[in-house]
C-alpha cells in the first residue's frame, strides 16, 4: 500500500486508487484537503454532517455506508447526496471521509 | 520502510469528463422530450467514429416482468447514477410491469421454465423445474425470493424506482406496451415521465451504452 505526501508535507497510508486505508489518520483538516481533490471547494455543515455519519457507522461494520445506507439509516435524501457530492457522490464521500470505497451494490 | 510519493493519489471522480449540463426542456415546454436527450453532435452518416467519446450515457431496456428479471436493469441503471452517467430506462413489454401501478408491488417468481432452478446455498440439489406448475408454487417462490432479497437489504421495485427518480435517472414507458395493455397515464408509477415510441428511444438513447435485459 503506497503512502503519499499531500499538500502541507502530511504523509498518509492509501490503497492503490486513493484511499485512506488507516481510520485513525483521518480529521477535519485532512477531509478538506481531500475535498478539494475531489472537486469539493468547500465543505457545508451540510457536507459535515454526512461525513460524520459516514465515519460513525463504519466502525462497528467495518464496511462503509452505501448511498442507499446514508439515505435510510442516516436519513439524507438522496437527491441532497447527489447534490453535495456532484457527479460520484457514493466515491466521493466515502474518500472524503477517509472511508474505503463501499461495496454494496444498492 | 515504504517509499513516500511526493503526490497525492486521487481517485477516478469522473470531472474530467463531467457529465454535460442536465438537458432542458425545449423551447416552450415544461416536460423534457426525448429530443432533448439525443447527442448534440452531428450526424455522421457514412463516416461514423469507431470507439466512444464524450460523458457517458447508459439506457437500460426493461422487457421482463419477472421478480428475477426485474432487478437486474434496475440495480445497474441505480450503479450508473451513482458513477455520475446520464442514465434512462425504457419498460416495454413484459417489463412495462415494473412501473404499471397495479401489478408493480405483486410482481412474481416462478421456478417453471427455469433449468437454473437450484436452492440458494445447494447448488448440487437441482429443483426439477416442472415442480413449478404445482399450484402455490409461484406463490412459495416469490416469497422465498422476496426474503432473501429483504434479508440482503435490497430495496422493493417500488422503492428502487423512487431511488432511481431521485438520483437523476429517467423512467420511460414503451407506447405499443400501454396500448396492449390499455392504460392511461394515471395507471402508472409517478416517475414514469413519458410514453414514447420505439423511434422516440432511438431517438433518445444516441450516443449511449445500451443494455437490454
Amino acid at each position: 500500500m503506497p503512502r503519499t505526501r499531500i499538500e502541507g508535507g502530511r504523509v498518509i497510508d492509501v490503497n492503490d486508487e486513493g484511499f485512506l486505508t488507516e481510520y485513525e489518520q483521518w480529521d477535519e483538516d485532512l477531509a478538506r484537503t481531500l475535498a478539494g481533490y475531489a472537486g469539493i471547494d468547500e465543505l457545508t455543515d451540510e457536507h459535515w454532517k454526512v461525513l460524520h455519519f459516514l465515519r460513525g457507522d463504519f466502525p462497528e461494520r467495518k464496511e462503509t455506508a452505501t448511498l442507499r445506507r446514508a439515505s435510510v439509516v442516516g436519513g439524507f435524501p438522496m437527491k441532497e447526496l447527489f447534490r453535495l457530492f456532484p457527479g460520484k457522490p457514493a466515491k466521493k464521500m466515502s474518500y472524503i471521509a477517509g472511508l474505503p470505497k463501499p461495496k454494496g451494490c444498492v | 520502510m515504504t517509499e513516500i510519493l511526493d503526490h497525492p493519489i486521487i481517485p477516478d471522480f469522473g470531472d474530467a469528463k463531467a457529465p454535460a449540463a442536465a438537458p432542458t426542456p425545449s423551447e416552450g415546454k415544461t416536460r423534457l422530450k426525448p429530443s432533448d436527450f439525443a447527442s448534440p453532435t452531428v450526424a455522421t452518416h457514412g463516416a461514423a467514429p469507431s470507439g466512444f467519446s464524450g460523458p457517458r450515457k447508459m439506457c437500460f431496456i426493461a422487457s421482463k416482468g419477472n421478480l428475477d428479471m426485474a432487478y437486474p436493469a434496475l440495480i445497474m441503471a441505480n450503479a450508473a447514477l451513482g458513477e455520475g452517467i446520464e442514465t434512462h430506462i425504457f419498460f416495454t413489454f413484459w417489463g412495462f410491469d415494473l412501473v404499471t401501478e397495479r401489478t408493480m408491488d405483486d410482481i412474481k417468481f416462478t421456478m417453471l421454465g427455469n433449468t437454473a432452478m437450484h436452492l440458494p446455498m445447494a447448488p448440487k440439489m437441482p429443483i426439477w423445474a416442472g415442480m413449478g406448475a404445482i399450484p402455490g408454487m409461484t406463490k412459495m417462490a416469490t416469497k422465498m425470493m422476496n426474503q432473501q432479497l429483504d434479508d440482503l437489504e435490497i430495496p422493493s421495485i417500488r422503492e428502487m424506482l423512487d431511488i432511481i427518480v431521485a438520483s437523476g435517472g429517467h423512467l420511460w414507458g414503451c407506447k405499443l406496451s400501454f396500448d396492449m395493455n390499455g392504460l392511461v397515464m394515471s395507471d402508472l408509477y409517478e416517475g414514469v415521465e413519458d410514453v414514447i415510441s420505439a423511434a422516440d428511444f432511438i431517438e433518445l438513447s444516441e450516443g449511449a451504452q445500451i443494455v437490454f435485459v
